[in-house]
C-alpha cells in the first residue's frame, strides 16, 4: 500500500490507528472549554501547512483503507448512494471540483489531463486510470457523483436550491453519525434537521439556511460537528444500529482508552457552477481517547466539554450511558489548569 | 433518541376548500368522508364541483365506512375500494391522465394522505398540489429503518416490525418520499430489554 497510507480496518479486527503525525494534525473541534450549538461557519480558506485545512479536500494516511471500507458498505447496501434524476449535472460539478483540486494540491498522487471535454484521470494510490468525456455519463462506469465519491474520503450530499430552500436530493453516505440518506432524501433543510434538539428553538437552522441560500461560487465555508463512537467504526448507520449498538455496553475502564473515539466531522459547503446546487462534504476523523490525551490541552478541554454538556445533547449524540466512564478516564488528564483559546495544540 | 412532541419533518395538514378547476380528484378513507362532505357543503358552486368530481373512497383503519353518505352526493364518478392497495392502480391511472387544472384533495388517515401525495410526486406533480385534511384514525404508517419494510396501521409504541420482527420505537421523523414515519430498533443496545407497548395511536 506504500508508505503514505495505512493498511488498516474500520470493522472486524479494527486495526485503525493514527500515527503521531495524524494525531498532531487532528482537527480538534473545540475552540473553548464548553460546547453548545451555534451557527459556526467560517470561510473555507487554505489553512496552516500540514493541517487538515491546508487544501480544499484533505487526503490523509487513512485514504486507501477508507475507500476499501466504503466499497464494503456499498456492496451490502446500495441505498447508501442515491441521486434523484435531476441531480446528475450537480454530480458532474462535484466531479470537476474534486478532480481539479486534487490534481493541483497532490500532484504526487492525482493527475488530470483535460483536452476539451476529453479528460484523463489518474489516482496512483488506488491504481485508477480513467479516460472519459466530461458531461457524458456513458463514458464512466457509473454516475458522476458515485464515481468520484467512491474515490474520495468523506460523505457527500448534494442539495438542489429552489423555493428559497435546499433539498437533499443526492448523496454518498457510508460514514454517517447515525442518520439515513435513504430516509431523508427529498427533504428540505428544516425537515432533515428535524430530529436535532434545541437548535431549532435557538433559530440556528433559520439563520444557517438564510446564509447558505446566498452562498457564492468560489467562496466555500466550513464548520465542525462531532460525536462519540465506540470502536473505530465509520459506518455508524441507523440501518446497522442493531449490529453496532451493543458495542456501547461492553466498554470498560480498562478498554475505554483504546475503544472510545472522538468523532469529528469537518463539513464544508460549496456552491456548484452549472447546477447552482450546493455540495456538502462531511469528512469524518476518528481519534482514540488514548491518542487524544497525548495532547494535554485537548485532554483538559475534552474533559470539561463532556462534563458540562447538556443531557439533551449527550442523549442525542448517543453517549449518555458512557458519560460517567468517559469522565473517569478524562478527569485524570485535567489538572484544572487554564487552556489557551482556539483549537490548536500548545 | 426521544423526539420532541412535534418536529419540523412532521407533516402539517390543513382544511379542504374547493378550488376552481377543470376536474376534482378526491381521495379519502374513514372519517375523511366528513371532510369531503364539509367541503362540498361550503363550496360556492357545489353542483358544478360535483359534476366534475371523482371520489375514490375506502374504509378507515378503524373500520369507519361512510360510503353511503359520499355516494349520495352523486359525484360524476364514485369508486369504493376495499383498501388503499386495491385503489392504487386506479389512482395511478387518474394521476397519469391528469390535465392542467386538476384539483387533488386527500382526507382521512395520515397513511392515506401521505400515499396520495407520494403518488402525485411519482406522477410528476408537486406534492404541494395535494390539499390535505387529517380526520379520524391516528394510526401510523412506519418504515423500519433496518429492513426497509413498511408496517401499516401501527397503534403501539414500541411495535414489532411486520417484516423483520425487530422491536421498533416510532419516531416523529417523517419521509414524504417514503410516506412513512421512521421506526428504530428499541433494544439494539440491550437486546431483549423492550418496554411494554403503549397504545399511542388509535
Ligand atoms: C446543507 C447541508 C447540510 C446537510 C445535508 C446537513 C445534514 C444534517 C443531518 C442529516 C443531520 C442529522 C439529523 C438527524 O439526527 O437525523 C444534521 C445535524 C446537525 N446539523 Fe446539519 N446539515 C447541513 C448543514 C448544516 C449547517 C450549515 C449547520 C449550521 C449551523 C448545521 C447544523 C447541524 C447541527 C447543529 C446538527 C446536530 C449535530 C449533532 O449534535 O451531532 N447543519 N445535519
Amino acid at each position: 500500500m506504500g508508505l503514505d497510507f495505512n493498511d488498516e480496518t474500520f470493522r472486524g479486527d479494527y486495526t485503525f490507528r493514527n500515527s503521531p503525525r495524524a494525531i498532531a494534525r487532528f482537527p480538534f473541534p473545540f475552540p473553548e472549554d464548553s460546547y453548545m450549538y451555534s451557527v459556526n461557519m467560517e470561510p473555507h480558506l487554505p489553512g496552516r501547512p500540514g493541517s487538515v485545512f491546508e487544501h480544499v479536500f484533505d487526503v490523509d494516511e487513512h485514504y486507501v483503507a477508507e475507500m476499501r471500507d466504503r466499497a464494503l458498505v456499498l456492496a451490502e447496501d446500495p441505498l447508501r448512494c442515491q441521486s434523484l434524476p435531476h441531480m446528475t449535472l450537480a454530480g458532474w460539478d462535484l466531479l470537476e471540483l474534486i478532480m481539479v483540486a486534487k490534481a493541483r494540491d497532490y500532484p504526487q498522487w492525482f493527475s488530470l489531463t483535460q483536452d476539451g471535454n476529453r479528460w484523463h484521470w489518474v489516482i496512483r494510490p488506488l491504481q485508477i486510470e480513467q479516460s472519459f468525456t466530461f458531461l457524458d455519463e456513458t463514458t464512466l462506469p457509473c454516475g458522476p457523483m458515485e464515481y468520484i465519491t467512491r474515490q474520495t474520503q468523506g460523505d457527500f450530499t448534494l442539495q438542489d436550491q429552489r423555493d428559497d430552500n435546499l433539498w437533499i436530493e443526492a448523496g454518498m453516505v457510508t460514514t454517517q453519525a447515525d442518520w439515513s440518506l435513504d430516509f431523508d432524501i427529498g427533504m428540505s433543510f428544516h425537515e432533515w434537521h428535524a430530529p436535532v434538539p434545541l437548535a431549532h428553538e435557538m433559530r440556528v437552522f433559520d439563520r444557517a439556511l438564510k446564509f447558505l441560500l446566498n452562498l457564492q461560487l468560489g467562496a466555500p465555508v466550513r464548520r465542525f460537528n462531532w460525536t462519540m463512537t465506540v470502536d473505530p467504526l465509520l459506518d455508524t448507520s441507523p440501518e446497522n444500529y442493531p449490529k453496532w449498538g451493543p458495542s456501547k455496553t461492553t466498554m470498560t475502564a480498562d478498554t475505554i482508552g483504546h475503544r472510545q473515539h472522538l468523532r469529528v466531522e469537518l463539513q464544508t459547503l460549496h456552491r456548484l457552477p452549472r447546477s447552482n446546487a450546493i455540495v456538502f462534504p462531511i469528512r469524518c476523523y476518528l481519534i482514540k481517547f488514548e491518542e487524544l490525551v497525548t495532547v494535554p490541552k485537548w485532554a483538559r478541554r475534552l474533559h470539561r466539554v463532556v462534563r458540562d454538556i447538556p443531557d439533551e445533547l449527550a442523549t442525542y449524540k448517543g453517549f449518555i450511558r458512557n458519560k460517567p466512564l468517559m469522565l473517569d478516564y478524562l478527569s485524570k488528564y485535567d489538572d484544572g489548569a487554564p487552556t489557551s483559546p482556539g483549537i490548536w495544540a500548545d | 433518541m426521544h423526539a420532541p412532541p412535534s418536529i419540523p419533518s412532521r407533516p402539517v395538514y390543513g382544511t379542504l376548500t374547493a378550488r376552481p378547476g377543470r376536474g376534482h380528484l378526491m381521495v379519502a378513507d374513514g372519517e375523511g368522508a366528513e371532510a369531503l362532505l364539509a367541503m362540498v357543503a361550503q363550496a360556492e358552486d357545489a353542483s358544478n364541483l360535483l359534476a366534475t368530481a371523482q371520489i375514490i373512497y375506502m374504509p378507515g383503519p378503524n373500520g369507519t365506512d361512510l360510503s353511503d353518505r359520499l355516494q349520495a352526493l352523486t359525484p360524476a364518478r364514485f369508486h369504493r375500494s376495499p383498501s388503499f392497495a386495491a385503489a392504487l392502480p386506479r389512482l395511478q391511472k387518474v394521476l397519469a391522465d391528469a390535465h392542467m387544472g386538476l384539483q387533488i384533495y386527500a382526507a382521512g388517515s395520515e397513511g392515506l394522505i401521505g400515499q396520495v401525495q407520494q403518488q402525485a410526486m411519482f406522477a410528476g406533480l408537486p406534492w404541494q398540489a395535494v390539499q390535505t385534511e387529517h380526520r379520524g384514525s391516528t394510526v401510523r404508517r412506519v418504515q423500519c429503518v433496518h429492513c426497509k419494510g413498511i408496517t401499516e396501521n401501527v397503534r403501539t409504541d414500541p411495535f414489532v416490525c411486520s417484516h423483520c420482527g425487530l422491536n421498533l420505537f416510532v419516531r416523529d421523523h417523517y419521509s414524504r418520499r417514503i410516506a412513512a414515519f421512521q421506526g428504530v430498533n428499541i433494544d439494539a443496545e440491550d437486546p431483549g430489554l423492550v418496554p411494554p407497548a403503549q397504545e399511542r395511536f388509535a
